[in-house]
């Protein structure tokens, strides 16, 4: 585990909106999707995983619903919702003004 | 928002599915990582450790998950149970912690009971904070009688009251079969019933102008009359009853929930009708009260100023009768309730001392406990318990103990409440009749839960204080070994001097009402009230309407009670002593400026023998002598009180007195003069008084007085029934000792509850402070052995640990004594209302409750310090 980068703070329920807008997944399908995505450098922790997706549940963004799987198995299929894509969005665009602004803060005042 | 909650709330509901969803779902997550683990050559075995090992402990996942979507509600489930235990564990601790809390609420809900009852409760009538209690004044008194003339130009002339009401009382002898008994009624005028808002349940009340002399005469019933002497029959609607000889007609039956406290005790309800005796044609006498409603948006102080207008208008027309006779107005509530609020309030205060005493010392037990959980805290937290769940245990531990000690406190205080109410004195019921109906209700109920929610937010911050400045590591560390925590010291000690301070409050407010009762009931009454058997007589006006006849009467008295064996001495008059000052007479003195000023003396019609059965003493010289009738010239014996203010420096002996127009007819000579005899009430001053020969009266009502040589409750049996054998129609009533008398008196029973509850309190307040005392200093010793060993195995001596301990005790009770006798001069100065020849920093007092409680206080320390200076150093070192 060392020497992977902890995911940020506060971006998880960020990165799980975002991967279900693409797709409905189920839990596993949602950490694997976030681990190809990154190119193996995120890794969501299933002790994080399922607290968040049941706090997105309670918080009306995603939707639950029971759904076989391709080898036959019961699985908990999420969706993004209409308010979730709210969030989304409402998210994203915070999070591009904090990643702007770090940018601007590192940046070399030469560079400029 | 509302969705959030609703999805909560359903999830709350399923939980059972929740988790079986959850497991399946993460089950189906570890079975994909092994089908993973497995496709890229792992071995099936290995693969699912692998698989259990990368998803880490399902059971916390699940937990958190559980966490962030849950109430909290099973861990606040799980809090309560764990208390429960604990509280178990320890079952001194919880019994103690609960029963005082009980107790002290308890006592706060019931006390309150009778304050919501007396103060908050309205009076049974329509709208009564429009209600007045309308009144003359007179230099004398604050609140006098109204006379039935100015009564009659006040409800003509005044602007501000939509209807003045008169009431006065009134003694009957009823006539029912062949039994003849004196009953108490009331004399209203017609409007009376219909101002309060009252209605009959049975028949009609009073119409207008039924209430005018030469009306017919017609009665209503009071309900528990009704019920005992009519048994309830519904047609005794147009009976008649006898009263005093007259034929009344009953037209109505008043309901039972009807009181009126200033004439609670009335039996019948008649209309004013006839001017009676001749009294009520003088503006002079003042025989009424009245009760008034204001005219919607008119204030009680225009009121007041309307009537002081018309008083000033009258006094101008009659200066002879009026002069300086003003208007007392205030609002009906105050004169039934005025006398009792100073002792409510302060019972109130006692009570919430107590409670706080309470409160504070089941705080300081939660303390002590907290400091010996130490340990458990310290490994519960070294465990993983973050500080808030760590406080949130102890929260759940005091909440719970305040719930057992509320819930018992409720049971007792309702307990209480039928006991107190049963025990308040019959007299003091009649005056105050809604103390006898107190019970749970809203009012009370809201106050209990007021309390409770206190008590909880104490007991819960307790341990929160404590904790949140503790350190775990240094817990751990110490081991909780080695000397006592200073925080709990420090918090502890504060404690202990706040539960002495209220200690000192209530045992110096107890002493104070214990000493003003004591005065009060030994109050220099001028005369010996050992012995003497009192009754009061009411005479058939048909047979004793002439002078004669009276006299008759009263000799035939005098003759047949002082045959009687055991009777020492008879004595008659109009009133007995220690009753009021009323019954008064203006006087003129001959030869002294006059100005038309109202010179208000008792007068006091009594026979030759009656100074002399008080054992009054003679100052100066003679007494009334049978000789004193009225074919002599009239003479009178008066008090020092009078021959101090109208003859200072005189020999009054010789001198006249008279009327206002000093008539011939109204003038009589001093032949004597007495040391006061107290007229008035115990608490009252002594009022000039002149005593003049019954045997010019016609008054049908008397009182006897009868100085007995053995027990005098023992001989008023036979004294009522010699009276009837001389004749049986005569009313007899209140036959009392005079102790009884005087025990019975309203400012006696007063202060008598008052001395009695406070001192309850304070003895409470006295053993919760020393427990508490006892408490922090056994705790402190306990704490120290180790400490203590170390000093006596380098040589302390035993002397030395004792006044180590001692001093400790001694700097906790000097400083709670100096703030609870600071504290409670500055009570007893708020309650001096209630205070009876004491003032509130009688040193004598004072002094005792420091020394009580110094003394109590040294007791609870010694135990500890001797358990301290005996320990055994080697024993000590060895030990833990």
């Amino acid at each position: 585990m060392a020497g992977k980068p902890d995911l940020l703070p506060g971006t998880l329920d960020m990165l799980i909106l975002k991967t279900l807008s693409r797709a409905a997944m189920h839990g596993y399908g949602i950490a694997l999707s976030i681990k190809r995505f990154s190119d193996d450098v995120l890794t969501v922790e299933e002790g994080s995983l399922y607290p968040a997706l049941q706090r997105l549940l309670v918080q009306g963004w995603v939707k639950g619903e029971w759904k076989t799987t391709e080898t036959g198995r019961r699985a908990r299929y999420y969706t993004l919702t209409a308010a979730g894509r709210k969030q989304l969005n409402l998210e994203l665009s915070q999070f591009e003004q904090m990643i702007t602004a770090i940018g601007r803060v590192l940046r070399d005042p030469q560079e400029a | 928002m509302l969705g959030r909650l609703w999805r909560k709330l359903s999830l709350l509901f399923g939980r059972s599915r929740f988790r079986s969803e959850l497991d399946e779902e993460m089950a189906f997550h570890r079975a994909q990582m092994e089908a993973e683990l497995v496709e890229d050559g792992v071995p099936r075995d290995e693969a699912r450790y692998a698989a259990k090992r990368r998803f880490g402990n399902a059971t916390r996942i699940k937990e958190q998950s559980h966490e962030a979507v849950g109430f909290r509600f099973e861990t606040v489930a799980q809090d309560l149970r764990f208390a429960m235990r604990q509280l178990r564990q320890s079952p001194g601790f919880a019994i103690t912690a609960v029963l005082i809390l009980a107790l002290g609420m308890g006592v706060s809900v019931a006390i309150f009971g009778f304050v919501d009852a007396a103060l908050l409760e309205p009076l049974p009538y329509a709208q009564p904070n429009r209600l007045l209690d309308v009144a003359e004044n007179a230099a004398a008194w604050p609140r006098s009688n109204l006379s039935r003339a100015d009564y009659e130009d006040w409800k003509r002339e005044n602007t501000t009251l939509s209807s003045l009401e008169a009431y006065g009382g009134m003694g009957y002898l009823l006539h029912l079969g062949s039994t003849t008994e004196p009953v108490p009624a009331a004399r209203v005028s017609d409007g009376f019933f219909s101002t309060l808002g009252v209605e009959p349940m049975l028949g009609r009340g009073f119409l207008p102008g039924e209430d005018l002399p030469g009306k017919p005469k017609i009665v209503i019933l009071s309900y528990g009359t009704w019920l005992t002497r009519f048994g309830g029959r519904r047609d005794v609607i147009g009976q008649s009853v006898s009263l005093s000889g007259d034929t009344y007609t009953i037209v109505g039956v008043l309901p039972r929930s009807f009181e009126f406290a200033p004439r609670r005790d009335s039996e019948f309800w008649v209309p004013l009708l006839d001017k009676r005796g001749g009294c009520e044609d003088r503006r002079s006498c003042h025989n009424l009260y009245a009760i008034g409603r204001l005219r919607d948006g008119v204030s009680i102080d225009a009121a007041r100023a309307d009537l002081k207008r018309i008083a000033k208008q009258l006094e101008a027309q009659y200066p002879g009768s009026n002069q300086d006779q003003g208007a007392a107005v205030q609002p009906l509530y105050e004169l039934i309730v005025g006398d009792v609020r100073p002792i409510l309030l302060t019972l109130l205060s006692g009570t919430a001392l107590l409670f706080l005493i309470a409160c504070v010392n089941v705080a300081s037990l939660l303390l002590v406990r907290s400091e010996s959980r130490r340990r458990e805290i310290a490994v519960r937290g070294a465990l993983g318990a973050t500080p808030a769940r760590l406080i949130r245990q102890f929260v759940t531990e005091g909440i719970l103990l305040a719930a057992a000690g509320c819930a018992g406190g409720l049971m007792i205080g309702g307990w209480l409440m039928g006991l107190l109410s049963r025990l308040i004195p019959k007299p003091m019921l009649i005056h105050l009749p809604f103390l006898g109906d107190v019970r749970m209700n809203a009012h009370v109920f809201l106050f209990a839960v007021a309390i409770v929610v206190f008590a909880t937010v104490l007991l819960a911050l307790t341990p929160v204080l404590r904790l949140s400045g503790m350190d775990i590591q240094a817990a751990l560390g110490e081991g909780g070994r080695g000397s006592a925590g200073r925080f709990w010291l420090r918090l502890g000690a504060n404690l202990v001097v706040v539960e002495i301070t209220i200690a000192v409050v209530l045992l110096a407010g107890a002493g104070l009402l214990g000493k003003s009762l004591y005065k009060l009931l030994h109050v220099e009454s001028g005369f010996d009230t050992t012995h003497l058997a009192t009754l009061n007589v009411m005479a058939p006006d048909s047979t004793y309407s002439k002078n004669e006849q009276m006299v008759a009467l009263y000799r035939e008295i005098d003759r047949r009670l002082s045959a009687l064996p055991g009777v020492q001495s008879v004595g008659l008059t109009t009133d007995l002593p220690l009753q009021c000052n009323c019954d008064t007479d203006w006087i003129r003195i001959e030869g002294k400026p006059f100005h038309g000023e109202h010179n208000e003396v008792n007068e006091r019609d009594v026979s030759p023998g009656y100074l002399a059965t008080l054992k009054a003493k003679l100052v100066r010289g003679r007494m009334l002598t049978e000789q004193d009738d009225a074919s002599h010239p009239q003479v009178i014996v008066i008090n020092e009180a009078l021959a101090r203010k109208y003859f200072p420096g005189e020999d009054p002996i010789g001198k006249r007195i008279g009327g206002g127009d000093l008539a011939p007819a109204s003038m009589r000579q001093i032949i004597g003069v007495i040391s006061d005899v107290r007229e008035g009430g115990l608490n009252e001053d002594v009022w000039p008084a002149e005593y003049q020969a019954i045997y010019r009266t016609t008054d049908t009502y008397f009182a006897i007085a009868v100085r007995t040589s053995t027990d005098a409750g023992a001989m008023l049996p036979s004294i009522v029934s010699s009276l009837h054998s001389i004749d049986p129609n005569l009313g007899v009533y209140g036959e009392l000792t005079m102790q009884q008398q005087i025990d019975s008196t309203e400012a006696a029973l007063l202060h008598r509850f008052a001395a009695w509850l406070v001192g309850g309190f304070a003895a409470m307040a006295l053993v919760l402070g020393v427990v508490g005392l006892y408490g922090v200093i056994a705790y402190s010793v306990s704490r120290r052995t180790r400490e203590i060993g170390v000093r006596m195995a380098l040589g302390a001596q035993r002397s030395a640990v004792y006044s180590m301990v001692l001093r400790q005790a001694g700097w906790l009770t000097i400083t709670g004594l100096a703030f609870g006798v600071a504290c409670s001069i500055g009570a007893s100065v708020l309650m001096r209302k209630l205070l009876f020849g004491v003032e509130a920093w009688d040193v004598p007092t004072l002094a005792t409750v420091v020394f009580v409680l110094g003394c109590a206080s040294m007791a609870a320390s010694f135990l500890p310090a001797r358990r301290a200076a005996s320990v055994n150093p080697t024993e000590a070192l060895r030990a833990e």
